[in-house]
């Protein structure tokens, strides 16, 4: 009885991207890999996560995994821990797995890795910490399953061509874990590319000086075409922008092309979620500002009377 | 409405954080205070406590200075603190840090408790999870806005693509992003009154554990430094700076 285990969150009723990284990791950790997905559309979700390298799919398709908060998935988890044991349980580091992940932790009193950014093997993880700036090996002791959290985009989501044996979940969920229930969703509208997905970010901090300003950064943005807007956490914090437009430790990780900071001093929280983007431009007052340790290009100036120009330049066939 | 919210004692998180040779982050001799990150959930429990009324119990587990933290809270209005504080509790992971809270927060009465999505010095945001699981109550997490009803909470729960709204009966324990609150700022008053607040000091022993149901389940094997990115060419903006940005971006072929 062992195992690597990937916890598969679905979107939309499709696997999230962070599982096939996860599922494309697992599979050199030289045991047999499972998914587990519960929620609407988590059968059909097993094609994909097959594909990736599951040789089996835990799958949970009732509504009582979408309608409450993570206690039914972590109850339903738990029986499928107890009844198979799996050594190691991979989760993206996100806000619906962090619930479960520290939950289940909980139950099966094992260790819980969290931030991580490899696995080399079923008791090792690596992290990342002060901003990135150094690399910590962990060693993952205490009874399975270890539970390991691991940062989005640490791995490349490769197919591998299998096919996964679908074994069905029962939602068999007592009242007491039904007490968080999910009434309403709301979708914060976003136009242009995803910003982990964009090939161009530019992002915003506290030297943009007012919430208008962030037009500015839509203008630039809108100028390159293909580039989504991102924000620092200082800015998401004071209501400047919505949370999902948040790159760093707790937000999105981007690694596109080129990355614009503007008005970014380059916080360790910030540097985290941006700093293997291939190509760093800054724009910054502080001459001292850690993000120009980290610029491939770096310009101590006004944001508000450089990024206008860059506009108007790009707009006017540069 | 008894509220209970948890503080931690963290560095100075301005300052340049140090790793000791046992690979834990030095704690002892270096300037920290209350984590900022739990300042919205204190004034989230201060709020509450002040509309349906009640007590708020600042918990907090830590070394020695952790007491700076609850002495902090109290100073701006919580009723009463606990602080565990133990040897045996250096270096704690977040399995023995939910197992200790959850022990101590059973010996108080409560409807609520709040806490800070996750601590800036450690960042695993999972830790409420597994407190909430230990005290068998749902955890409604990252609120960004809270409201009480009749035995009820009622949220609006940040996701990464907006947000949604979660109900829940009481008790329940509630994790509290930065944007919720707007923290309030101790008087003189307020720090003066906390110097006469009850605060009780708990060791490992008063909870029934021993070292041995904390005990780490991690140790880092090794530390090296990152893949240092070279900095590159920076330049004082003399009005053509733009010139040269949009030159970058051709070279990148973004434009």
């Amino acid at each position: 009885m062992a195992g690597v285990w990937v916890y598969a969150e679905l979107h939309d009723g499709a696997p999230a991207t962070p599982a096939l990284e996860l599922l494309t990791k697992a599979r050199e950790l030289g045991q047999e890999v499972s998914a587990v997905a519960l929620g609407a559309g988590a059968t059909e979700a097993a094609g994909a996560l097959g594909e990736h390298g599951a040789a089996r799919v835990f799958a949970g398709d009732d509504a009582v995994f979408d309608e409450h908060l993570a206690q039914p998935r972590v109850e339903a988890l738990h029986r499928l821990v107890q009844k198979h044991g799996p050594s190691l349980i991979l989760f993206a580091s996100s806000y619906d797995s962090r619930d479960v992940a520290g939950r289940l932790q909980a139950r099966t009193a094992s260790t819980l890795m969290g931030n991580a950014t490899d696995v080399p093997a079923i008791d090792r993880a690596r992290t990342s910490i002060f901003g990135g700036s150094k690399l910590v090996d962990v060693e993952l002791a205490g009874p399975d399953p270890r539970l390991v959290l691991v940062r989005p985009k640490s791995f490349p989501a490769e197919p591998s061509g299998g096919t996964a044996e679908v074994i069905p979940v029962p939602a068999d969920v007592p009242e007491e874990a039904r007490a968080a229930r999910i009434v309403e969703r709301h979708e914060e509208e976003a136009s242009g590319p995803k910003l982990e997905e964009a090939p161009v970010v530019v992002a915003g901090g506290r030297g943009l000086q007012d919430p208008k300003n962030f037009e500015l950064l839509r203008e630039l943005a809108g100028a390159i075409g293909s580039a989504a807007v991102g924000a620092t956490r200082a800015v998401v914090d004071a209501g400047w922008v919505p949370y999902n437009m948040q790159v760093g430790q707790t937000g999105v990780t981007v690694k596109p092309d080129l990355y614009i900071a503007v008005g970014i001093s380059g916080a360790t929280q910030h540097l985290v979620g941006m700093r293997e983007s291939k190509r760093i431009v800054a724009v910054n007052k502080d001459p001292d500002a850690p993000i120009f340790r980290v610029a491939d290009l770096g310009v101590v100036g006004d944001a508000l009377k450089v990024i206008p120009k860059v506009i108007e330049q790009i707009r006017s066939g540069g | 409405m008894n509220v209970v919210v948890l503080a931690k004692y963290i560095p100075n998180p301005t300052g340049t954080p140090q790793l000791g040779e046992d690979f834990l982050l030095v704690r002892e001799g270096v300037e920290g205070g209350l984590d900022p990150g739990d300042e919205p959930a204190i004034e989230a429990a201060l709020e509450i406590s002040e509309k349906a009324g009640g007590e708020v119990t600042v918990v907090s587990m830590g070394p020695e200075p952790a007491m700076e933290a609850v002495r902090k809270a109290l100073s701006i209005g919580a009723h009463k603190g606990v602080v565990i504080t133990d040897d045996a509790l250096r270096g704690s992971d977040t399995l023995a840090t939910a197992t200790v809270l959850s022990a101590a927060i059973q010996l108080q009465e409560f409807d609520l408790v709040l806490a800070a999505v996750e601590s800036t010095d450690g960042y695993t945001g999972t830790l409420p999870q597994a407190l909430a699981e230990f005290l068998g109550v749902p955890a409604l997490t990252f609120a960004r806005k809270l409201e009480l009803g009749e035995g009820t909470i009622r949220i609006e729960r940040q996701t990464e693509g907006g947000y949604q709204v979660v109900e829940s009966s009481l008790p329940a324990l509630v994790t509290v992003t930065a944007g919720a609150t707007t923290p309030r700022y101790p008087t003189l008053k307020g720090i003066m009154a906390a110097k006469q607040k009850p605060v009780e000091r708990l060791a490992l022993s008063d909870l029934g554990l021993s070292a041995d149901d904390v005990r780490a389940t991690q140790s880092v094997t090794g530390v090296e430094d990152a893949a240092e990115r070279q900095a590159g060419e920076v330049i004082e903006d003399d009005g053509t700076a733009a010139d040269r940005v949009v030159a970058f971006l051709k070279e990148a072929k973004v434009i």
